[in-house]
């Protein structure tokens, strides 16, 4: 099997938090998959280690199968990793336009002297090159009208999308999205939802996700997985997980068996599902 | 959105390369080539109509401070550092020009920009702090440089002629020597349009757009994978490069070069020069510099107006007159932080926006 990511034992520790213990799972080329559990359960320190920001305590992952763990984060960007943050991260003070430029930054060769020297150089060329391939990313996500605004001025819900515009443009072959959905209307989620699916179908790149809202985790992941406590309690297909009862117990709540019969909570399953 | 609303109706661009122009509309690219042609015609006119050459070297010390602020803006204003060592980094430039042309025999016109390059090569080493240190830990870590350099100058007898002061080399060109401050003015505009141009440019390509991402969310940057020990050194690079650049001018127009003049005080005024004209916009250093330039000129003039009035004579100011400039140079400076943070190009900005739109503003 062809593994785009593959984690092997992971653990992170600061001091005495445990965020993550003896995490491992395997993602196929090709796979949207999606990572939920309940908050502080590891999902973002999961994701954080696979870009680099956290070093892993004990364990490995492998990306393409080579180890990145002695990688520096910005070398795995031109690797072929991107990610989002659930926290907006924009550069705030530049335009969409830029700041989907900088995630080209590792495709463009022009260094600061060339650039100096623009007309001269070629930058020019490489700068009108890039900028078509901006306008399809920013066609594709519908950003046309805010191309030139500075990204601090935008709503909530442009800002994530102007976020994973700049992912896309580093041509990722795996995309880590964090929280995608989170704070958005429905209107919005389902415009999310849409172009995730396209980024994985149609431009062929493996997903991450992390992601609260359960409708769509199930509506669009190919599989899932459950961590809790920094520990992964479930993985497989959307309809096993959420029928598995220790997820059901750590992030989506018990029933009291006493209170609800026990038909009626599996056509809750199902219509999850 | 209110620099979209600069464009004129009906200005379409049809091609990304219009899009990336420098000036983002032909008349704002023809006003800033005629500025370049009165600039042109100054010394000429300045002899015609008989004004004090004195005017002259104010022109030409915009020129040259505003080369060094330009290359301090790309570290501050840009690239979101801090450095309190500037004046130290413009020193070395003025040093280094002096002993490659007069020690080494390097013609004027070369020494200029390989001071410029000696220059970055001492900031890049000043600026590897950088890649560990932030905020104020970083700016004590400037002024460390600001005086291992000023101390270096004072020793260093081979390099900088230690307490003699160093000679610097008329600026020559095939074989022709400036000497007049007339001549020397457009050496120093000639290499002020050629530094604005070259950061301008920087500013719109690749590594420029590196330098705005580390400074407004160095995590996310590092994450579209930027090396931020490479740029954050890089930027050090750069700022002494142009400070270099502007030291070297500065040595060639003085025609010596003393240990005065590098000290902390002008770190500080470099720093009031692009917080003045506007963090982060390459048009607003020169704003910045001149208005700090001219500003003791201005206060000169105002406090030579009060002599012997009667509010001279009630105060019984006399020989204290003096001192009130040096007030007045203060205060317009902290009146001008409270009623204009973003600096003087975000206010010519807002002059253009309600001239485009007059007389219907709102």
């Amino acid at each position: 099997m062809d593994h785009a990511l593959e984690v092997r034992g992971v653990s992170l520790r600061f001091g005495g938090v445990h965020a993550l213990t003896d995490v491992s799972f395997a993602i196929r080329k090709g796979e949207l998959f999606s990572i939920i559990g309940p908050n502080g359960a590891g999902k973002t320190s999961m994701v954080n280690c696979i870009s680099g920001r956290y070093k892993p305590t004990e364990g490995e992952i492998f990306f393409g199968g080579k180890s990145i763990n002695r990688l520096k984060t910005n070398a795995r960007a031109s690797l072929g990793i991107g990610r989002t943050f659930q926290n907006l991260a924009l550069f705030h003070h530049m335009t969409v336009l830029d700041n989907i430029m900088v995630g080209r930054h590792h495709l463009l060769k022009n260094n600061f002297i060339t650039g100096s020297l623009y007309w001269l150089t070629g930058a020019r060329r490489e700068e009108l090159q890039h900028r078509r391939k901006v306008e399809e990313i920013i066609d594709f996500l519908d950003l046309q009208s805010v191309r030139k605004a500075p990204a601090g001025t935008l709503s909530y819900g442009l800002r994530k999308r102007v976020e994973l515009a700049r992912a896309m443009a580093l041509e990722p072959q795996l995309i880590l999205l964090d929280e995608p959905m989170a704070g958005m209307n429905l209107e919005e989620k389902e415009d999310m939802a849409r172009y995730i699916v396209d980024l994985n179908e149609e431009f062929g790149m493996t997903v991450v996700m992390i992601e609260h809202d359960m409708g769509v985790v199930m509506d669009i992941s190919h599989r899932v997985m459950v961590l809790d406590f920094g520990r992964k309690i479930a993985e497989g297909l959307p309809g096993d997980v959420l029928a598995d009862p220790h997820v059901r117990k750590a992030y989506l709540g018990e029933e009291d068996p006493a209170l609800v019969d026990p038909s009626e909570a599996s056509a809750m399953a199902e219509s999850a599902a | 959105m209110a620099a979209s609303s600069l464009i004129p109706a009906g200005d379409f661009r049809s091609t990304y390369g219009a899009d990336t122009t420098i000036f983002p509309t032909a008349t704002s690219r023809n006003m800033a080539i005629l500025g370049i042609l009165i600039l042109v015609a100054v010394p000429t006119a300045f002899s015609w109509l008989g004004v004090s050459p004195y005017w002259l070297t104010l022109l030409i010390q915009i020129g040259y401070y505003g080369i060094a602020a330009l290359g301090l803006n790309i570290l501050v204003g840009f690239t979101g550092q801090i450095s309190i060592g500037h004046a130290a980094f413009f020193g070395f430039g003025a040093f280094a020009s002096a002993y490659v042309s007069s020690k080494l025999g390097v013609p004027v016109f070369f020494a200029i920009p390989l001071a410029g390059v000696m220059t970055a090569a001492v900031g890049l080493v000043f600026g590897l702090p950088a890649a560990r240190l932030k905020g104020l830990y970083l700016a004590i870590a400037t002024l460390a440089a600001q005086y291992i350099l000023l101390d270096f100058f004072s020793r260093a007898e081979w390099f900088t002629g230690g307490t003699v002061p160093a000679l610097a080399e008329p600026f020559s060109l095939f074989g022709y020597t400036v000497r007049s401050d007339q001549q020397y003015f457009y050496v120093v505009l000639a290499y002020l349009v050629v530094c604005f141009l070259l950061a301008t440019n920087l500013m719109r390509s690749r590594d420029g757009r590196a330098l705005v991402a580390v400074r407004d969310h160095y995590l996310s940057a590092e994450i579209m994978g930027i090396n931020l020990t490479k740029y954050r050194t890089l930027s050090f690079g750069l700022a002494a490069f142009f400070a270099g650049i502007g030291g070297a001018l500065y040595a060639h127009n003085q025609g010596v070069v003393s240990n005065e003049g590098f000290g902390i005080d002008r770190s500080i005024l470099f720093l009031a020069m692009i917080i003045i004209g506007g963090l982060g916009s390459i048009m607003g250093t020169l704003m910045g510099t001149a208005f700090m330039v001219l500003l003791p000129e201005a206060m000169e003039w105002l406090t030579a107006l009060l002599r012997d009035t009667p509010i001279d004579q009630a105060l019984a100011l006399r020989p204290n007159i003096a001192f009130l400039r040096e007030i007045a140079i203060g205060l317009v400076i902290v009146l001008f932080l409270i009623f204009e943070p973003d600096g003087l190009a975000h206010r010519w900005r807002q002059i253009k926006a309600y001239w485009k739109l007059y007389p219907f503003s709102h």
